[in-house]
């Protein structure tokens, strides 16, 4: 499984991803700049990401959790996910993600 | 000694759990700690971040809250009286021709101590700021992230931006006080107190306030002097607010900060420590926790009170030169429990 990723210079970066592994680990652990700082306990908001327009629908719905957690983010839109809140499974396999402003280490 | 000077035996900076955990290290070892924290409590992370969130990796605690884990800390260092100096910014740290380190916040409190301990965790935690161009330009005149002084903003036209406790809370707080006040936030949902939310718009039906779902996006006005706001609501066109105070409310964030001028040597944002002191370049300068680094560190709580236990051996060789240090168990010793106040407790 792979998830590509765009970092902020505008770099794509394919990724391997793990069943179970959240996107957000799986970018900390390739150590592309993402500060995540409260570790994915959807508390912080500080692992902001875009999620590209073909996958948007493939996802769990955004639970209120998340959604309030948003309010904390910078440039949300509607395409605005929080990536220690996506879990990875097989349908997953390709997503493509943009790390938003607003979260660099 | 003026009374904003203290001097103790440790200073540590940063109260999160392993900062309180070492204060009983340390006092197990008859050493005396002071504490300086941004935050208005202890905790850290676990207080501020996610009080309400499980944690699992505690050892013989199953599952705990940050918020219990806070408690519990808080619960064990208190034989030990450690003084605390809260929302406070540790900011200068100098060297007496004494040998003792004298350290200065950005409330001016002086504290002086042999033993320096930094367990700041992931920096200091400040206000996020939002993606503005020329926000700097605003900020200490116009735009603030926080009330010092509810006077300073009587009679002016407020705009708050957010929508958790913090804006509700001075949207209320602030309303009366103010020629106009509005709020500015992404959605028409909050995460705050229902209370304060329904109060809120009870001014809004009453023309006491506006609310804003938008955006902010630009800044008008010029020498720092704020006189619009530009607010883009979602597929919708912009338009622009007057005011001449923005107060933005967007949570906590963590920052390295002024440790960063302290002369310590570091690597990516963190302090290189040896691993048997936990000593930093510089002798009588200690860190631990997840602001430290050396080779296989592990960001976790427990790698942190470990880190701390073995801190306070090399402190007491610093603090008592002349003495010996005896290494004893709870268990058994009793002039530990005498010191924990459980003397007579156990069998």
């Amino acid at each position: 499984m792979k998830i590509y990723v765009t970092d902020p210079d505008g770099k794509e970066h394919a990724l391997d991803a793990l069943e179970g592994w959240r996107v957000m680990e799986i970018i900390k652990d390739y150590e592309l700049p993402l500060k995540a700082e409260c570790g994915g306990a959807c508390c912080c908001a500080t692992c902001h990401v875009y999620v590209h327009e073909d996958w948007v629908d493939k996802l769990y719905d955004i639970q209120d959790e998340e959604e309030d957690m948003l309010d904390e983010a910078m440039d949300v839109k509607d395409n605005s996910r929080l990536s220690c809140q996506i879990l990875m499974s097989e349908e997953l396999d390709g997503l493509k993600v943009t790390i938003a402003p607003g979260t660099e280490p | 000694m003026n009374k904003n000077t203290h001097e103790t035996d440790v200073i540590i900076i940063g109260a999160g759990p392993v900062g309180l955990f070492a204060v009983f290290e340390l006092g197990l070892l008859d050493m005396k700690a002071h504490l300086v924290d941004i935050l208005d409590k202890p905790g850290g992370q676990c207080a501020e971040l996610y009080p309400e969130k499980p944690i699992y990796d505690i050892p013989a605690f199953p599952v705990i809250t940050g918020q219990e884990l806070t408690d519990n800390l808080m619960a064990q260092i208190e034989p030990f009286s450690p003084t605390f100096h809260l929302q406070q910014m540790a900011e200068k740290l100098e060297k007496l021709d004494n040998g003792k380190w004298q350290l200065t916040t950005d409330q001016g409190t002086v504290l002086i101590a042999p033993v320096i301990v930094i367990a700041a965790g992931g920096g200091s935690f400040v206000p996020k700021k939002p993606n503005i161009p020329n926000l700097e330009d605003f900020e200490g005149t116009s735009v603030f992230y926080a009330v010092r002084q509810m006077d300073q903003f009587k009679g002016k036209n407020v705009l708050i931006a957010g929508g958790g406790d913090s804006a509700l809370d001075w949207c209320l707080n602030l309303q009366p006080l103010t020629q106009s006040m509005a709020l500015v936030h992404r959605r028409a949902d909050f995460r705050a107190a229902p209370d304060s939310v329904s109060k809120m718009m009870g001014l809004v039906s009453n023309k006491k306030m506006d609310f804003h779902v938008a955006d902010i996006k630009e800044l008008y006005g010029f020498d720092g002097r704020l006189n619009s706001v530009m607010v883009q609501p979602k597929g919708e066109e912009a338009y622009q607010v007057p005011c001449d105070t923005l107060l933005a409310f967007y949570g906590l964030t963590m920052k390295l900060g002024p440790i960063a001028d302290f002369g310590l040597n570091f690597d990516k944002n963190l302090i290189p420590v040896d691993t048997e002191k936990f000593e930093t370049s510089t002798a009588g300068i200690f860190s631990i926790g997840d602001i430290n680094t050396y080779p296989g560190k592990l960001k976790l709580i427990l790698s942190g009170f470990h880190e701390g236990a073995l801190m306070a051996q090399q402190a007491f060789r610093i603090v008592y030169p002349d003495k010996k240090l005896r290494f004893q168990y709870t268990t058994s010793s009793t002039s530990l429990q005498e010191k924990l106040g459980v003397e007579g407790k156990a069998e």
